[in-house]
């Protein structure tokens, strides 16, 4: 098997070994990242812009190589996968969505499936799936393009683009930062729903702790490439680490002792 | 007489020189697009070799016409007198045009869009093929656009080496001090341009569109 379905073999979905990414200039976006991600789970990639989040998901799907150090997708070092067979195994979702223009919202969600080759039928009938699956009737969307979407649309066409091929691992990339707050709460809610229903392994990076709270089984706080800690929900208001407290005063609280819930 | 009772009189040999005239052109473009095509996206992502590419390519632009047909007669395998030499300046003319559309073309296509189709798992070749190239193609037919108009009005220098077309009428009325045969050849010239503008315009239009 060439996917990296295979896995809950291992335990761990996902897991960082000491991943260093550093520019030609000598720069470290990501310094010694150690990480694991259980299969199921919904890791929050937490931070301020150029905290390495991004570089971090960029690692996962090998758009970016570590210069040092390891990450294992489904147990299997991500140096041994075919990058391009292990892109196809993971879905991908950016914040503007990232369609494409020319194509019509059927040929985009039907991307990977037809890559990989899938009978015409089948795709068809997947798209059709899809579409219904992030709210979008077919009959209705199917046959527009994305320049007619509006932001909330585009983005849940990007989701079910990244869902077509049933892709054990999720990444996503900011995927709710541009939209308006009404239409992030709606797809927040739903996001999280269709999360607990898909049992998918997601890593999901934000700069929202009150994103990150709502959506994540475990947040993983980033400063400057390195990780501060990985924390509960639950857990990360209470937790003492200065880096947590500076988040935690983003969202209002005083001393960061409210708790999650 | 006027030019037009003149093209009415010569009416064979004004379609023969249009013929020239288009067939230097259509040979010279597709020369220009075998090379500045594949070059261009090799150039995409090379950015200090594409400065001096395309610095080339417009210092050859620099040249008058007239100047580089002469200096490239004396050269060996591609000089000397008639119509490859001509179709050699020609196409170096067209090249920058098509050269530099191709790479700001593909280079201003959306880089999240880009991401996305590395993402999800397309090869270089099709992302090339599948986002990049037909993304680009309005920038790339604007850039064909501007390299034939240039062609069709160069070419009419290149009857000065022995190449035909149009321009053969321009010579001999300025030999003659005629305008009408001047403008035999200079106003089915423009014509030739004018229909091959709206013609690649129209095609860039509805590339625009999809």
């Amino acid at each position: 098997m060439t996917s990296p379905s295979d896995r809950f073999q291992d335990g761990y979905a996902l897991e960082f070994r000491g991943a260093t990414y550093r520019l030609p200039s000598g720069v470290s976006l990501i310094s010694g990242l150690n990480l694991k991600v259980a299969g199921g789970e919904t890791l929050i990639l937490l931070g301020r812009s150029g905290s390495g989040k991004t570089t971090t998901l960029k690692l996962i799907n090998r758009l970016l190589e570590p210069t040092e150090g390891q990450i294992l997708i489904a147990g299997r070092p991500g140096e041994s996968w075919d990058p391009i067979k292990l892109r196809r195994g993971i879905g991908y979702v950016i914040q503007d969505a990232g369609l494409f223009p020319h194509w019509t919202v059927e040929r985009n969600v039907g991307l990977v499936p037809t890559l990989e080759g899938w009978p015409e039928e089948k795709i068809k009938a997947r798209v059709r799936e899809m579409l219904s699956l992030v709210g979008l009737p077919p009959e209705e969307y199917a046959e527009r393009r994305p320049s007619s979407l509006s932001g909330g649309q585009k983005h849940r066409v990007g989701v079910a683009r990244a869902l077509a091929a049933d892709p054990p691992i999720l990444l996503m990339d900011e995927p709710f930062a541009a939209l308006d707050p009404i239409t992030r709460a709606d797809l927040q809610r739903e996001f999280r729903a269709l999360a607990l229903r898909l049992r998918k392994t997601i890593v999901f990076v934000t700069h929202d702790v009150r994103e990150a709270l709502f959506l994540g089984t475990q947040i993983a706080l980033l400063e400057q490439g390195r990780l501060v800690g990985v924390y509960a929900p639950a857990e990360f208001l209470k937790a003492t680490e200065p880096e947590v407290h500076a988040f935690a005063a983003s969202l209002g609280f005083d001393g960061a002792h409210e708790g999650a819930e | 007489m006027n030019w037009y009772e003149f093209i009415l009189r010569n009416q064979s040999e004004v379609l023969e020189r249009s013929l020239e005239h288009m067939g230097l052109v259509c040979a010279s473009m597709a020369i220009s697009l075998a090379v500045g095509l594949p070059l261009g996206i090799a150039l995409v992502s090379r950015v200090k070799l594409q400065r001096w590419v395309i610095g080339a390519a417009n210092v050859v632009q620099t040249i008058p016409s007239l100047a580089l047909f002469g200096f490239l007669i004396p050269v060996p395998w591609i000089g000397g007198v008639g119509a490859s030499t001509a179709i050699v300046a020609l196409s170096s003319y067209a090249l920058l045009p098509i050269l530099r559309n191709t790479c700001t073309g593909i280079m201003e296509v959306d880089p999240a869009v880009v991401e996305s189709a590395r993402g999800m798992g397309m090869t270089p070749r099709q992302v090339l093929w599948q986002v990049q190239l037909p993304l680009a193609a309005p920038v790339l037919l604007a850039g064909i656009r501007v390299a034939t108009a240039i062609c069709i009005g160069i070419t009419t220098i290149a009857a000065a080496i022995g190449a035909g077309g149009l321009g053969v009428f321009i010579f001999r009325g300025l030999a003659m001090v005629n305008n009408q045969v001047i403008l035999a050849g200079a106003i089915p010239a423009a014509f030739l341009a004018i229909a091959a503008d709206s013609g690649l315009g129209y095609l860039q239009r509805s590339a625009a569109r999809t």
